[in-house]
């Protein structure tokens, strides 16, 4: 097991990317990182003079979304890492999105200004008061263009109501509401109030002692809004209907696969536990991911899931130094494309997996400016497990363990994927035929 | 198990990490360390396991011997019905053997103080306190100062016979003392006392309360994984299954103040001898 430093040790930690996230019409990628800062890109127009750049994705605005805080009653940082972003649908010119890091929700405006007012009466164009006594006509002020220019501005803030570290936001297809989750709650938000929010979900047991499980990660369905799932360090998912009551402790469906005793080990807990939880776009699946593993489950099959992935199932037998190098407690999330049909997850060495639900086949891909050059088609890459390695595989003993994809989107309906590797992302596309 | 793991080494990582957890920027991460206590306990219930083999071997060795040379020495036996006597201090005989078991343990300083409070609760029954004093006594402390009770495994019928205030209970369960035990389930020991893992539930309370000591110097949002509901009486049980079983019939001749229980003990070590004697044959 190595951890190789590289050019890793060279970037600084604070521009790890640790959220990508595209918007409702993939015309936006939203990226956060470990500074508190996000990123916005924005494809370019297809131009029929450079047929070739075939919407690109350039940076539309950067802005620091969150600091450092420090919590005094405790004596504890709050980290500025940006944990989720997830983007508001359109509803105007401009654009809306909302932000977490560990305990504050952030909703940001994002909007243009491409002209500006000229020509007021009682001030001048650098903004000074001018003199009443010097006012001798009036005229209409006129809106001229000007450079281009994407300021965000944070609209509301939802604050003080996580006591544990927030790991999920989602926001719900009524467009009003979004819930926020943590360790042990989950709360639900009104986008308009944010001196209030309701406790819908809460496991924390009465005496600490006897916690057995925290959430990982919770989602609301895509079409009802009144369903959502959370998933647990457990390995099960519980999907809730909050129309049954107030405090959704109660479950409406509850997902989990027996746990194999064969392959039971000291670590099986841990990579039982769930990192990621998403719906398909048309609602009728869902996917988690655990530490090996990618599953889709049908919505209406509890007692097991419908197909299971193996991502990496050859670091089984590594779980004692991964554990011991903490790489175990990694969070790997998983995507869907636009028609349910591909998923998408990440692996070390900077690889990423995609599965074809339909004809079964699979692919490693690398995410390296050394292997890949631009316009270049990604070559399947493959690890060896033992015995004789061929030319172009990599064997396990080399992969390098610091260099792992946790974050990744794919665009809402054309092939085009997001790919978060450290601190760079890469953005790649389908071939142009 | 996926490799040859050192369960010890497990739980010194473990143990550094959720050390070092207190100082990570960001506050201590609930997740991470409820999935690293649970690797704790995996890796306490192998080395429990094993630890407890090894002196069930060491001692096993030293009976046969033992019984060798008795076996010359007494007369052909019949198998009696125990007639109900007084209470027989097995206790006496059952912590010799606890003592024994828990010096072993705590010769090895990483983990001693994780499972010297185990053993000792059992042994803390009714003891002579100056061995055991600088033990902490914890929540394992279940049974009265009272309690006397031997249990004796038979090897061959697999029965584990527990004899409590006099009577002769010939049951797979050990009786309850005061009403603070719970009766432990009928359990079919191996010749090889191999224990699995899940055998060992008992000790989840005790390692709740070493481990609440740690954690005391780790920030409040820390947990403890115990899942298993406490079962303090099998500790007592298998403690005694040992100390009965083996140093009980070494030491019973020793007791020269409790002649009549000795007499008892005696009698009942005698009829049990049959059976060990059968088995050390059989191997």
């Amino acid at each position: 097991m190595h951890l190789f430093e590289g050019d890793q040790g060279e970037c600084l930690k604070a521009d790890i990317i640790s959220t990508v996230e595209f918007n409702h019409t993939g015309e936006l990628l939203a990226t956060g990182d470990k500074g508190g800062r996000v990123v916005i890109f924005q494809r370019e127009q297809e131009s029929k003079n450079q047929p070739h750049r075939r919407g690109e994705y350039n940076v539309y605005s950067t802005f620091q979304s969150h600091e450092p805080e420090f919590d005094y009653l405790k004596s504890l940082e709050i980290e500025e890492k940006i944990n989720k972003i997830r983007w508001l649908p359109q509803q105007n010119a401009a654009y809306f999105l909302l932000s977490t890091n560990d305990k504050t929700v952030k909703l940001w405006k994002v909007s243009e200004r491409g002209r500006r007012p000229e020509g007021y009466n009682l001030k001048d164009d650098d903004g000074r008061i001018r003199d009443p006594s010097t006012i001798t006509m009036l005229r209409v002020p006129v809106l001229q263009p000007m450079d281009l220019m994407v300021e965000a501005t944070p609209r509301r803030v939802f604050s003080n109501a996580h006591t544990y570290h927030i790991n999920s936001i989602s926001v719900n297809s009524d467009y009003e509401t979004y819930m926020s989750a943590d360790d042990l709650r989950i709360n639900l938000w009104n986008l308009e109030i944010t001196n209030r929010s309701f406790n819908i979900v809460d496991i924390k047991p009465a005496n600490m002692e006897e916690l057995t499980e925290v959430i990982t990660a919770a989602e609301f369905h895509p079409n009802q809004c009144n369903t959502f799932v959370y998933s647990s360090s457990k390995g099960t998912i519980r999907l809730c209907d909050m129309r049954a009551a107030a405090l959704c402790d109660k479950h409406s469906k509850f997902f989990e696969e027996p746990e194999d005793p064969s392959n039971r080990s000291f670590f099986s807990e841990i990579i039982s536990s769930i990192s990621d939880v998403k719906f398909s776009h048309s609602g009728r699946y869902m996917m988690t991911r655990d530490y090996l593993t990618v599953k889709v489950w049908d919505l209406n099959m509890e007692s097991r899931p419908l197909e299971t992935y193996q991502v990496h199932d050859y670091l089984r037998s590594k779980l004692c130094s991964l554990y011991e190098n903490d790489c175990i407690f990694d969070k790997f999330e998983c995507v869907w494309n636009g028609s349910d049909s591909v998923i998408m997850t990440g692996s070390y060495n900077n690889f990423f997996r995609m599965f074809d639900r339909n004809t079964k086949r699979d692919v490693t891909l690398e995410a390296s400016r050394e292997n890949s050059k631009p316009r270049a088609i990604l070559k399947p890459r493959k690890v060896c497990v033992g015995g004789k390695r061929r030319k172009d595989e990599i064997s396990v003993d080399s992969l390098d363990f610091s260099k792992k994809i946790l974050h990744s989107a794919w665009h809402p309906t054309e092939n085009i994927i997001a790919v978060a590797a450290t601190n760079n992302l890469y953005i790649f596309q389908d071939k142009v035929n | 198990m996926e490799c040859a793991v050192d369960a010890q080494s497990l739980i010194s990582i473990s143990l550094r990490k959720i050390h070092n957890s207190r100082t990570q920027r960001g506050g201590i991460k609930l997740h991470k360390n409820l999935l690293v206590s649970y690797v704790l306990r995996n890796a306490r219930q192998l080395y429990m396991s094993e630890k407890y083999a090894e002196i069930y071997r060491m001692q096993q060795y030293e009976e046969v011997m033992t019984v060798c040379n008795e076996i010359q020495e007494l007369n052909p036996l019949e198998e009696e019905v125990m007639e109900p006597a007084s209470p027989c201090p097995s206790a006496t005989q059952a912590v010799a053997a606890a003592e024994a078991t828990v010096e072993e343990l705590a010769k090895d300083p990483s983990v001693g103080t994780f499972y010297r409070s185990c053993c000792c609760a059992a042994a803390s029954t009714n003891e002579p306190e100056e061995d055991l004093e600088e033990y902490p006594l914890n929540s394992c402390d279940f049974s009265p100062p009272a309690c006397t009770r031997t249990t004796v495994l038979d090897l061959d019928t697999h029965v584990v016979t527990t004899v409590e205030n006099g009577c002769l209970h010939q049951d797979c369960c050990p009786c309850q003392s005061a009403g603070s035990l719970a009766p432990a389930p009928p359990r079919k020991r191996k010749p090889d006392f191999g224990y699995d893992a899940p055998e060992l539930p008992d000790f989840a309370p005790c390692k709740r309360a070493r481990f609440e000591d740690f954690s005391a110097a780790v920030a409040s949002s820390t947990v403890t994984a115990a899942t298993e509901s406490p079962e303090p009486s099998n500790i007592s049980n298998l403690i005694s299954i040992f100390g009965s079983g083996f140093t009980g019939l070494v030491s019973r001749q020793a007791d020269t103040e409790q002649s009549l229980n000795g007499q008892f003990c005696s009698k009942q070590a005698l009829a049990s001898l049959g059976a060990w004697t059968r088995a050390i044959v059989a191997f």
